[in-house]
């Protein structure tokens, strides 16, 4: 492996990633993205770039992550590994297992339930032939366990696809959102 | 400290007391010094402030709600309730949240009986349960052979996380999941590796981590707890044992501030197995021809003191370094007695060129305590947390809360949980060389002249970085101190090592350590198990040879005292193979027999191991501690100083008359109190340098450095007994 950048912390002082065997699973994207974070902290705090290394490192793996790659963010960012696992099992938005790409989230709590909530989910699973915490078969869409409120409740009806809120939400509006998702 | 301590106290009340308490120190280290207890789980003196149990609630006056006593800082003027009705309502109530998910399966918990939320919730929990939704199941963990789990029983407090976190140095276990579905382990499978871990089995305060070798074996309450020495490294860690009719069954800590604090290494938690080994000898026995036979134990002594007597004075007698303080000093005499000086205890090492250099008795040159001030250390020839866990433990605390820096020349890279400030991988051969220019560099930056026959040898070493990386490392601060570690004495130029760090030791103002092998190192040159000085250092009555000495010329007869084993407690094994085997008589006094041991032994004498006898330790830091022999020797074993004992009256020595060991350790005492000290010459010049052929240097792993530790099943299991011995 060539010399490994370093990155300029945000105290001004430098952060040398490691770069032990399982690094190489985290794509150069992934890396630069990573860096970007960890400028973000003062050094010897790269540990608050966990969350984001874990957003970039599931986002290159197709929507989940592995172990593998858990392993690669915490030699990457010079962590234990099980402070990467804590992390990544703590957080909803990370999946732990193989998923679907994109991740449907439909709220159901008090507000969006009360403005038809239940009936958009029934739609998702009947439209996707699965059930809440399933992943279609081509792998193209998980949906994710019924999500807590979102703070959308304003557009209740509402969901969230990859991190993007959809509010107001009908069948309709449903079937075109996720006939985009490629 | 502030020049003036008032100024760092402020008032406050506890239970309607008024009391000083510092400034900044939570509630509950005040209400703790007060005796005012307040129940908790999750805190604990060691470790860093979780506050995540709430068990430690307490009231505040005028605090809207009730402040958990381990994370509130007090304040001037604070009332402090802790019996309060708002208090135990808050405590009770924590109690009752704890005790939803937990199961009711105390009558076959281990921790039974010694359980903190057993006693608590005695004290805290209502007697009737008002939860009769679903609990929840947690799968259990596989932490390896050492730790059991119980994962169901788990309450949260985190303190085996912290544990990793904040004294191994090394995370292993976390806290994964959120909510109802929060777990602690390590997420992977994978075992908990690092060589303290066992003490999270006694900071778990619920029976969800547990010893795995004491799994159903006992209730707590049907054990006696006594107290007892560790005898695996120069520590001399201070250990309960937990006897249930006169069998050891478990060994936990003893907490002594001065040595272990409330830590003791796996090493001295699981040792206890080997006791009860297979190998053990239960019946004296003695040889005809190829054939064994028992013997009563009048006919074998018989027989050995007729051996010994035969062969004295050409006789050398073995003592085990992990032996006890009595058990040194009586057979050291017997051999002087017999006219023979041939003595020794240091086993594994190589060169003895340098007698008068030997100071009275190994030390580390600091208390343990101490060893949290250092300021700079030059670590060489020592794996040290394979050598000694707790002195790496004292020496992590040093460097990450006190900012010490450590500097390694060692033949090999060993792992450390705390950043080395200077690492120098030095073979065998070239380690003589890369000391002389550490002692090149160190001298230059003080610009110091290093005294003559030495500085010359150093002259012609090239002082490289890493050189002056390491002296840096030894010269931060005031408080310097070189450690020679059991690399460096078992090396083949150890006395060339020796004078290069004394050396370095007077250029730098430093301290000198070694940590010399065994559990009673310090002990046995104390008691005179050494061929040049006998008790506290005075004069041998017989000159004698040292052990590669007295194996090289071959004596017509040896004594073996304690567990020694050639193949593996030996520098030259074969060595050893051939002198004893070709000696007209070996007499063996140990705990354990092996068919290496039958070969070449004529009579055996079936000795107690380190739990079955009374004795003393000398530790590392010149402390003496005794014990009491508590664990019923197995089979007719008998405690070696009564072995030696009646072997002396046998052979008809003079001053063998003694009712108990502690005799025996007051009559060596008031030696050791008139005694003056020694102060080994410094004239050591080191020569031509020494051959090193490869493979000499062996680091004998952790798990294997004594016969009882080979004989630990659990311990045998563990990861670091399968990693491969390196050697060089």
């Amino acid at each position: 492996m060539s010399d490994p950048e370093t990155v300029a912390t945000s105290d001004g002082k430098a952060f040398t990633p490691g770069d032990g065997p399982a690094v190489a699973l985290l794509t150069a994207h992934t890396r630069h993205e990573i860096n970007d974070w960890i400028a973000r902290f003062p050094a010897g705090r790269q540990r608050s770039a966990t969350l984001s290394a874990l957003r970039f490192a599931q986002e290159q793996n197709d929507g989940f992550l592995t172990p593998q790659l858990m392993d690669a963010v915490a030699e990457y960012l010079r962590l234990p590994s099980i402070q990467v696992y804590e992390v990544a099992s703590f957080y909803s938005m990370f999946e732990t297992h193989p998923c679907g790409r994109h991740h449907v989230s439909v709220c159901t709590n008090i507000s969006c339930w009360l403005n038809g909530a239940e009936d958009i989910l029934a739609h998702c699973e009947r439209k996707l032939g699965i059930k809440v915490g399933e992943s279609t078969p081509d792998r193209r869409i998980f949906l994710k366990q019924e999500e807590e409120c979102l703070a959308a409740c304003t557009g209740a009806p509402m969901m969230m696809v990859d991190h993007q809120f959809h509010e107001h939400l009908t069948p309709e509006r449903v079937d075109r959102i996720l006939d985009d998702l490629k | 400290m502030a020049a003036n301590p008032q100024e760092d106290l402020v008032n406050v009340e506890v239970d309607g007391v008024p009391v000083k308490a510092r400034k900044g120190a939570m509630i509950i280290h005040v209400t703790d010094a007060q005796q005012a207890y307040v129940p908790r789980f999750c805190y604990h003196d060691k470790l860093p402030v979780a506050a995540n149990c709430r068990m430690c609630l307490v009231e505040v006056e005028r605090a809207p709600k009730p402040l958990p006593a381990c994370a509130t800082p007090v304040a001037e003027g604070m009332k402090i309730f802790t019996k309060s009705p708002n208090a135990i309502a808050a405590q009770k109530a924590t109690m009752e949240f704890l005790l939803i998910n937990h199961p009711l399966d105390c009558p076959i918990c281990d921790q039974g009986g010694e359980c903190e939320l057993q006693d608590l919730a005695m004290g805290f929990g209502r007697d009737i349960s008002r939860f009769s939704e679903r609990k929840r199941v947690v799968k259990d963990k596989n932490l390896g052979p050492l730790v059991s789990t119980d994962m169901t029983r788990c309450i949260h407090c985190t303190r085996c996380v912290r544990f990793g976190q904040d004294i191994a140095g090394i995370q292993e276990l976390g806290t994964t999941g959120r909510g109802e579905s929060t777990e602690i382990g390590t997420y992977i499978e994978r075992s908990v590796d690092h060589e303290l871990s066992g003490n999270i089995i006694d900071l778990c305060p619920v029976g969800a981590l547990n010893s795995k070798p004491f799994r159903y074996r006992a209730r707590s309450w049907e054990m006696t707890q006594v107290p007892l020495l560790a005898p695996h490294d120069g520590v001399g860690s201070n250990l309960y044992g937990h006897m249930l009719r006169g069998r050891l069954m478990r060994v936990v800590p003893r907490p002594n501030e001065a040595i272990n604090e409330t830590w003791i290494s796996d090493r001295d938690r699981f040792s206890y197995e080997g006791i009860y080994s297979e190998d053990r000898l239960t019946v004296p026995m003695l040889r005809e021809g190829t054939e064994w036979r028992e013997a009563s134990w009048e006919e074998a002594l018989e027989a050995a003191a007729k051996g010994l007597k035969a062969a004295a004075p050409s006789l050398g007698v073995l003592v085990s370094p992990s032996a006890t303080l009595e058990e040194l000093y009586l057979a050291a005499r017997i051999g002087r007695g017999l006219g023979s000086g041939n003595v020794d205890h240091r086993l594994r090492m190589l060169d003895f060129r340098d007698p008068a250099g030997d100071p009275g008795a190994p030390s580390l040159g600091l208390s343990l305590e101490q060893i949290e001030a250092v300021s700079g250390l030059l670590v060489v020839g020592s794996n040290l947390r394979s050598e000694a866990p707790i002195l790496a433990h004292r020496v992590r605390k040093a460097v990450v809360r006190a900012g010490a820096r450590v500097g390694l020349l060692n033949p090999g890279s060993f792992e450390f949980r705390f950043p080395i400030a200077g690492e120098l991988v030095s073979p065998p051969a070239r380690m003589v060389e890369d000391l002389l220019g550490v002692l090149a560099a160190a001298a230059g930056a003080e610009g110091v002249s290093v005294s003559r026959p030495i500085a010359e040898l150093a002259q012609k070493v090239t002082v490289t970085e890493a050189h002056r990386a390491l002296a840096m490392a030894l010269r931060n601060g005031e408080r310097r101190t070189i450690w020679l570690g059991a690399l460096a004495t078992r090396h083949p130029a150890w006395a060339d090592l020796r004078a290069i760090a004394t050396e370095l030791a007077l250029v730098v103002r430093a301290t000198l350590g070694v940590l010399a092998e065994g559990g009673n190192a310090a002990g046995a040159w104390i008691a005179g198990a050494v061929p040049h000085r006998a008790a506290a250092g005075s004069r041998p009555s017989v000159a004698g040879l040292d052990v590669r000495a007295m194996l090289e010329t071959p004596q017509k007869g040896y004594l073996l005292f304690g567990a020694i084993e050639p193949s593996c407690d030996m520098a030259q094994p074969a060595l050893a193979a051939g002198a004893l085997g070709a000696a007209q008589c070996v007499v063996a006094v140990t705990p354990y027999v092996t068919d290496e041991i039958r070969r070449f032994a004529h009579v055996l004498l079936p000795m107690g191991s380190f739990a079955e006898t009374s004795g003393t330790y000398v530790n590392l830091a010149g402390v003496w501690q005794s014990q009491a022999g508590v664990a019923r020797p197995v089979g007719q074993s008998r405690p070696g100083w009564k072995i030696a004992r009646v072997l002396g009256n046998l052979l008809a020595l003079e001053g063998f008359d003694y009712q108990s060991s502690e005799q025996v350790r007051d009559e060596l005492k008031a030696i050791a109190d008139v005694a003056p000290a020694l102060s080994p010459a410094h004239h050591h010049v080191p020569g031509a340098l020494v051959s090193v052929p490869g493979g000499v240097l062996v680091d004998v792993p952790m798990y294997r450095v004594d016969a009882v530790l080979r004989r630990a099943t659990s311990l045998q299991g563990t990861a670091i007994a399968l990693r491969p011995v390196a050697s060089w």
